[in-house]
């Protein structure tokens, strides 16, 4: 009966979905087939989701593939600079960059909280339409379903990427060279610091905004450079934690330079404040490049023509001092190790 | 950031560098007594630069690692209790009591919140009528009257689900304590900044008069530390022995009376318990008697567990935080007592001492730009 | 024991003063000080200021250490062209 009833009406819009998310909307029955057809389908908007099938059939290839996975769990869900739909598309798209990859396909799973007002989900799924067409990427497929309230913060989303890698591109830590220049494409910690307030519930006014970018541009600039051994963007546990593991994984050690790090001033002073340390706060539109020594200044004019990359710096050097370790040379002139944090930064009064 | 960034410019830190190796002539143990200090000298690296004749000893001003084990204990007790909201500063959630911590509770569901302010913990008792609210506070002089205004203020507003579990400790005594040490080598020592905004410089007068070391109270930017350590030098150069402040800036010789006062009206002073280091006479701080309605202590005494024994381990910390050892004497170091797993409490805050240590074992800097 | 960071007081409201650290704000308790004005920079620690900074002094001082500086630059660079 119903169904015939609403074959006949006009096709539903937005607006005719419930105004909090519902447990019936993961069912897999009625509500979920209409939360699909009026918002993901048409806002994701290509061809191989409007075939609503079990899976997207892709073209083929002759290129590498990369391939990648992430899960967004961000709170607060939407925060100063940004949104975790953003974020989900980028977080993703840049992972496959960062190994030389052209981002081409995602897909996207959610889970929602019962609950979560339908107006703050569109806006979301709006965000990650507008973050996938700027990356060049198709969102093919994707799932839905939705959890009790409490059971979850708002909502979660997982996104998969496909890519593909260029011939004879072979970006890895294993290129890095002692005399490598380190650079990273703009300031640190933007992200951690936007959310670290709301994160500790802790009540303060800041205007910092999430970097939250697609690096897309930035990577297809530079992509051609022969002397690019490898890139990581610096999300959870930052910049200090990224160049550990480079220097872990190359047997190096990456120097960066306190002098030569760029963190924007209220990002710092919200550090002071609670104790926190930028170095280990994520960014989530940065890149750290290391790139053979003759070819540095020439990455670092390309990179800074592109929007994302305009305040590229050389932070440090390769050196074979201390295998294995990431250090930090301090401006007063003493270097110490960079070490991974052992545990979670907390706000401290001490 | 203005009063911050003027104190990090690094051709100023290198003509102060270069001053202190031109001084600097005879071995000198400086404690800095702030773990503050600590912090801010190991993130720069600050030894390595120094001569080698200058050796820090990290002293006992880190309220993470003095408050002693029963009283971690005594929160987590009433983090178990029903209805209960315990508030404390993020660097005591971490802290290990003889079983659990309060981060390991919270995982469990207990309500546990940290608080940036002493006030944010009244608003919690305020926001939450059918909770009590247990303010777990810790600190020394800088953070007591902060802590202090508190009660005040859940008073004025007649809250009855607000209190205060307080462990304050103080400077003098227990720089007293380390003195007295037959076996303390300490040449001088490094004033803790904060603190001295509160009592003043005059609290300090006691160690060049009766002890005959020098203080300088000092900054927190690396550079303030190193002017600090050429006053130091400075005075052993001309043979002088006193209080002197660097950190003129914030520090007056009487400190601020107003804050003292809100310490008198809430605190009177009682034998301290100092984790690694042993109960030391009117070194602590609790709540006034007419205050006990606000005192955890009392309020839920049948809640309270029976104190056990402290660090059963063969930890070496007292030692450690008076500077009389160093951490690769502790049998434990890097085995059993690691940052992830702390055994004793120099291993428990960032800035302990053996915490500081473990991080830089496996690795030797050259420094001074030495290659081979 | 002691992360307290220099901050602009922006506005005053009775016992809270609103202040600018590095473009964080936030209200924060003024009661622990006599008087204190917009356009003064004070410390603050958990949400109470502290102590107000002594801008000249800092001015004084800081320019104290920069001629000791410059003198010995001078001087450095003397003897070097010898």
């Amino acid at each position: 009966m119903n169904r015939q009833r609403l074959a006949r009406s006009r096709p539903l819009a937005i607006e005719d979905l419930p105004d909090v998310v519902q447990i019936a909307q993961g069912s897999g029955g009625k509500l979920t087939h209409q939360l699909i057809e009026t918002l993901f389908v048409p806002l994701f908007d290509n061809p191989y989701l409007k075939a609503l099938g079990d899976q997207a059939i892709l073209d083929p290839s002759t290129e590498r593939m990369a391939l990648s996975t992430d899960a967004f769990v961000v709170k607060p869900y939407i925060f100063p600079g940004g949104n975790i739909g953003d974020l989900a598309v980028n977080g993703t798209v840049n992972d496959l960059l960062m190994g030389g990859a052209t981002p081409a396909y995602l897909t996207a799973s959610f889970i929602l909280e019962e609950g979560l007002p339908t107006k703050e989900l569109v806006f979301i799924v709006e965000s990650m339409a507008i973050a996938a067409k700027k990356a060049g990427v198709q969102i093919v497929a994707g799932d839905t379903k939705v959890v009790e309230r409490g059971a979850a913060d708002g909502l979660y989303i997982t996104t998969t990427g496909v890519g593909f890698v260029p011939k004879g591109l072979q970006w890895s830590p294993a290129q890095i060279r002692a005399g490598d220049a380190v650079i990273v494409s703009g300031t640190v910690g933007d992200h951690g610091a936007s959310v670290l307030a709301h994160r500790f519930g802790i009540d303060f006014e800041s205007q910092i905004q999430s970097d939250t970018a697609c690096l897309r541009d930035v990577v297809m600039a530079v992509r051609d450079l022969p002397g690019i051994r490898c890139m990581r963007d610096p999300t959870r546990g930052g910049l200090a934690t990224t160049v550990q593991e480079l220097s872990q994984a190359s047997g190096l050690n990456l120097r960066i330079r306190e002098t030569s790090m760029a963190i924007q001033e209220d990002v710092r002073g919200i550090c002071e404040v609670l104790g926190l340390d930028a170095l280990y706060l994520a960014s989530e539109g940065k890149l750290v490049a290391v790139v053979a020594p003759e070819e540095a200044d020439e990455c670092l004019r390309i990179m800074r023509t592109v929007q994302e990359s305009k305040d590229a710096a050389v932070i440090g050097e390769v050196t074979d001092d201390i295998p294995g370790f990431a250090s930090l040379e301090t401006y007063i002139g003493a270097v110490r190790v960079l070490d991974l944090l052992s545990l979670e930064q907390l706000p401290r009064i001490c | 950031m203005k009063f911050v960034d003027e104190y990090r410019d690094p051709a100023a830190a290198r003509y102060l560098l270069e001053q202190i190796h031109k001084l600097c002539d005879a071995p000198q143990r400086i404690m800095e007594i702030c773990g503050g200090h600590t912090h801010s000298i190991v993130r720069s690296g600050m030894e390595q630069v120094l001569p080698e004749a200058i050796k820090f000893v990290h002293g006992p001003g880190c309220p993470v690692c003095v408050t002693p084990i029963a009283k971690i204990d005594q929160a987590i007790a009433l983090a178990r209790r029903p209805r209960t909201i315990i508030a404390t500063y993020g660097d005591m959630v971490r802290v290990p009591g003889s079983s659990s911590s309060l981060l390991q509770e919270k995982a469990k569901g207990a309500h546990v919140k940290i608080v940036y302010s002493s006030l944010d913990a009244v608003r919690l008792a305020v926001e939450n009528p059918d909770s009590e609210v247990v303010f777990f506070a810790v600190g020394f002089e800088t953070t007591i009257p902060a802590n202090g205004f508190s009660v005040i203020r859940a008073k004025q507003l007649g809250l009855t689900n607000f209190s205060m579990l307080s462990n304050h400790v103080l400077v003098p005594p227990v720089i007293r304590a380390v003195l007295d040490d037959p076996g303390v080598r300490i040449d001088a020592f490094l004033g803790p900044g904060h603190v001295s905004t509160i009592v003043g410089s005059q609290d300090y007068e006691f160690i060049p008069r009766e002890y005959h070391r020098p203080v300088v109270i000092s900054g927190f930017e690396p550079n303030d530390i190193l002017e600090s350590l050429f006053m130091i030098l400075k005075q052993r150069r001309e043979g002088r022995c006193e209080v002197e402040v660097q950190y003129s800036r914030a520090v007056t010789k009487y400190g601020n009376p107003r804050a003292q006062d809100v310490v008198k009206e809430v605190f009177s002073p009682v034998e301290q318990e100092w984790r690694g280091i042993g109960a030391i006479a009117e070194s602590g701080l609790s709540l006034r008697k007419e205050l006990r309605a606000f005192d955890a202590y009392y309020k839920f005494h049948d809640w309270m567990p029976l104190p056990r024994p402290e660090e059963p381990c063969e930890c070496i910390c007292g030692e450690i935080t008076r500077g009389v050892k160093e951490p690769r004497e502790c049998a434990s170091f890097g085995t059993g007592c690691t940052p992830e797993r702390p055994l004793g409490a120099c291993m428990v805050s960032s800035e302990g001492t053996c915490a500081a240590y473990y991080r830089y074992q496996h690795v030797t800097i050259q420094t001074g730009g030495a290659r081979d | 024991m002691c992360l307290a960071v220099p901050a602009e007081v922006l506005d005053i409201d009775g016992s809270t003063a609103l202040v600018d650290m590095a473009g964080v704000k936030r209200r924060i308790c003024i009661d622990l000080l006599d008087e204190v004005h917009p356009g003064d920079y004070v410390l603050v620690h958990v949400g109470f200021a502290l102590q107000i900074i002594d801008a000249q002094e800092a001015q004084e001082t800081l320019e104290l250490l920069r001629a000791c500086f410059q003198e010995d630059l001078h001087a450095a660079a003397a003897p070097s062209t010898e």
